[in-house]
């Protein structure tokens, strides 16, 4: 499907059949990668596609275990960072790495200042630190500390710090992930200014419309393999997000379970309203009804997470109401939350849901032992038979309530943490990722889990960055694009094609698609 | 048998007392006198027992991340004021009770700045470390202040077959210990030490938790200004505690709770106090130079500690099989 010719001339960076091997993992395999001068070149793919690794690869980060590297036609092998950072290849992340602490000056020129008599001169410092945001048309104080600038203009810091080395290759991952439409306005002024002075810039973003309207072309990875190139002028969304998520259009998935029809006028679990936080998600309408199944589906960094974060009470709103069962709640944090009957799985497990050091049991009986209180414990007894009653129901391995915690492998960590919701009976459940990196067994069984406990009347908000078990499992599909509702897709034929269609469109198109 | 945690603690231990032993055979002789015991085992009890008390308040604190290093600055500000009350004509039990009330309010200030401000324990209370000093100077008027009360006397020189102190501090850490093991009071503890923001997101009140803990390692430290002002029946507001927050913190560490927080052991604790106190005597018994004896304290210290991390008790056993592939390479695999 590669369409995109080459510009006439010679790429900067050539790599061919590369190849990153982790420890039991194939991270890249065998990917070829042209970057041109004076282009923007957009590296496209979901979760574990492998852009990382192949950008860490480019930098010295990660050593390939196969393949190689040209840079102006010559073979280069990187040990550390510090070398492609001298063969003129710079990054920024997508987290600003700076020391805020310093001037600005000091962080673009940290480790290169110039020197007189051995002391840093600190004027032609400054002096250069001006050169060098002046080109990128920054018109800030090199003497001022970086912490009082906003965030954007750090990032644009990043870039004037990335120039210093006098880059030919200047990879941006992720830029734009924290910064305001205006700011995002100002970085691409910048990086066109770059491209058009002859820098070959490789472009990491979740965001496809902003791939749209910079990139000159996109490269496609997908599970560590090269999908393909593509031009943004010669392929539209839909065509992309599909290649993205390796589904090809016009295969109809075949649906399992279907909502009960509802009795007309019954009260919604949890209705929001006009509901948002700024930099966040924007307002969205949602209502869920005990024994529904919604479906939220989306491209990484869509929102998904922010949205599930709010109706929970994690994030606070500064938009809009939310109502939970009928009657208006203003969250104070997930306690007040769970008091009402919600229920949140994380989808960062480690870091949002394991409780590492303590045992099986303590984390399963944890929400329900905080909801009751310290002086109220959950008899030994009495967790000890919730727990093997879990254990058993999802199949927990190794079936000891006094394991630790992080010895048990990732799907039995996530069944773990599920049970720990379920004792709570909440009436909304909302599950961010549950069946992220864990085995098909242990997702299979969750899926179940999850149409048995709406067929009991149970409301659940199920998040997953695979259509097609969001597909599988909902009977509506709720879909998020850049951080905004787009649709909402209802009925009994809601397929992978339209859930991929909702992703794609454009603004303004995308309330379609219900039976 | 190396694997316990506090088998090199409980090692150390044994090895002080058989040293003492040796350079003083009387060492473990225990006299009875009026229905008393005495003896150099009772005396490292009797003098141990305020690092005991503020070690376990300080347990609790490091199990939720955090560290108070206000305690002994609280000690002599207890001390000061109870002194003070006393030498104004006013009864023992009436001081006490004034010195604990204002050790509580300082408790509240740290956990005030720890759980609602969001400042680093380190920061928040060294803020009280050095100001508490001055405060019980303000007390004090800079005098050293002494006593002669016979009721205030007893909670730090008493004897009821075993010295007071001791009692009241093992009666605190058994108390501490069915409180925390027998609620759930424990298990939230760790849980919100252990990792905070999984903690927050399943409804535990840290914020309550951490706030509390800060106000109960404050009211240990009060009850230890006690017995260390009672025991000299003087206060002293530049010396008394001096330093006593960082021999309760290795005696927390020695007993095997980890400073990045989460799990914690009382019994642990217990061990750790009892070292530190039974090196502070051996160090002056076996006659190490004055000038040496904080390095000989640092040596011993070291090598416990080093003894009981992990890396060294891999050497002590044998090698074990690979561990799983990491997290970063799962998440790779991960569709």
């Amino acid at each position: 499907m590669t369409d995109s010719p080459a510009p006439p001339t010679d790429p900067v960076v050539d790599i061919r059949g590369i190849t990153v091997d982790f420890p039991g993992v194939r991270a890249l395999s065998g990917v070829d990668f042209q970057l041109f001068p004076g282009e923007v070149h957009a590296l496209m793919g979901e979760n574990g596609a492998g852009k990382s690794t192949l950008i860490k690869a480019l930098t010295g980060v990660h050593r390939p275990t196969a393949g190689e590297i040209r840079l102006h036609g010559e073979r280069v092998e990187f040990t550390a960072p510090v070398q492609a950072q001298n063969a003129g290849i710079s990054t920024v992340y997508q987290e600003v790495n700076l020391c805020p602490n310093l001037s600005v000056a000091e962080n673009i020129l940290l480790g290169r200042e110039p020197r007189r008599l051995g002391a840093i001169d600190t004027r032609a410092c400054r002096a250069r630190a001006a050169r060098l945001l002046e080109r990128i048309g920054l018109s800030i104080d090199p003497g001022s500390g970086l912490d009082s600038h906003p965030i954007a203009v750090q990032q644009l810091v990043a870039i004037a710090r990335a120039l210093a080395v006098d880059a030919r290759v200047l990879v941006l991952d992720e830029p734009t992930s924290s910064l305001d439409t205006d700011e995002v306005a100002e970085l691409f002024r910048i990086v066109r200014q770059l491209r058009d002075e002859g820098v070959a810039i490789l472009f990491v973003s979740h965001f496809l419309e902003q791939v749209y309207e910079i990139a000159d072309r996109m490269t496609v990875l997908r599970n560590g393999a090269l999908v393909g190139e593509y031009l943004p002028s010669r392929t539209d969304r839909l065509e992309l997000v599909s290649v993205m998520l390796g589904r090809e259009l016009g295969v109809l998935e075949e649906v399992e379970r279907r909502s009960e029809d509802r009795a007309p006028g019954t009260e919604p679990v949890l209705t929001a309203h006009g509901l948002g936080r700024s930099g966040s998600i924007a307002p969205f309408d949602l209502e869920i009804h005990a024994g529904e199944v919604v479906g939220l589906a989306g491209l990484l960094g869509s929102g998904r997470t922010e949205m599930a974060r709010l109706l929970f009470g994690a994030d606070r709103a500064d938009t809009g109401t939310l109502s939970v069962g009928g009657r208006t709640v203003r969250p104070r944090g997930p306690r007040s939350m769970i008091a009402r009957g919600v229920a949140l799985c994380s989808e960062d497990r480690k870091a949002e849901g394991l409780i590492a050091d303590l045992t099986v049991r303590d984390n399963l009986i944890l929400a329900l032992q905080a909801a009751r209180g310290w002086m109220r414990p959950v008899s030994r007894r009495a967790a000890d038979a919730l727990v093997a009653e879990y254990i058993d129901k999802l199949d927990i391995r190794p079936a000891d309530p006094g394991a630790v915690m992080s010895t048990l492998s990732g799907g039995n960590q996530q069944k773990v943490l599920l049970a720990r919701w379920l004792v709570t009976q909440p009436d909304l459940l909302i599950l961010d990722e549950p069946t992220r990196g864990i085995d098909v067994g242990a997702k299979a069984q969750i899926q179940k889990v999850v149409a048995d406990l709406a067929a009991d009347g149970m409301a659940v908000l199920f998040i997953s960055a695979e259509l097609e078990e969001v597909v599988r499992v909902s009977d509506r599909v709720v879909v998020l694009r850049d951080r905004h509702k787009t649709a909402e897709l209802t009925g009994d034929a809601i397929s992978v094609d339209d859930v991929m269609g909702a992703i794609a469109a454009h603004d303004g198109q995308g309330t379609a698609v219900a039976s | 048998m190396t694997r316990h945690p506090l088998f090199w603690p409980v090692a150390a231990l044994v090895g002080l007392i058989v040293l003492n032993a040796v350079v003083n055979p009387s060492f473990l002789e225990v006299r009875i006198q009026n229905g008393a015991l005495y003896g150099g085992v009772v005396d490292i009890l009797r003098n141990g027992a305020p690092t005991l008390l503020i070690a376990v308040g300080m347990t609790l604190v490091i199990a939720t991340r955090g560290i108070d290093l206000s305690v002994g600055a609280v000690a002599a500000i207890a001390g000061a004021i109870a002194c003070s009350w006393i030498a104004a004509g006013g009864d023992a039990p009436t001081a006490m009770l004034l010195a604990l009330a204002v050790c509580v309010l300082l408790g509240l200030w740290n956990g005030f700045l720890v759980s609602v401000v969001g400042i680093q324990p380190i920061i928040a209370t060294l803020v009280l470390m050095t100001a508490g000093r001055g405060g019980a100077m303000l007390v004090t008027e800079g005098q050293i202040i002494t006593v002669d009360d016979p009721v205030y006397r007893q909670i730090g020189a008493g004897f009821v077959v075993l010295p007071i102190a001791i009692l009241i501090s093992l009666g605190v850490l058994l108390a501490v210990a069915a409180l925390t093991r027998g609620t759930a009071l424990g298990m939230l503890v760790e849980s919100v030490g252990t990792n905070p923001r999984a903690s927050r997101l399943a409804g535990v009140r840290s914020r309550r938790i951490v706030w509390t803990v800060y106000v109960f390692a404050g009211l240990c430290a009060g009850v230890a200004g006690l017995m260390i002002s009672s025991n000299v029946n003087a206060a002293d507001a530049n010396n008394a505690g001096l330093w006593i927050e960082m021999d309760a913190i290795l005696a927390v560490v020695i007993g095997g709770t980890s400073l990045a927080g989460g799990r914690y052991s009382l019994t642990g604790t217990l061990v750790g106090a009892l070292v530190i106190q039974t090196l502070t005597t051996t160090v002056y018994s076996i006659g190490v130079p004055p000038d040496a004896i904080l390095v000989f304290k640092a040596v011993v210290v070291i090598a416990v500690c080093l003894l009981q991390s992990p890396r060294t008790s891999e050497l002590f056993r044998p090698r074990r099989r690979a561990e799983p592939a990491d997290t970063r390479a799962q998440e790779v695999a991960a569709p």
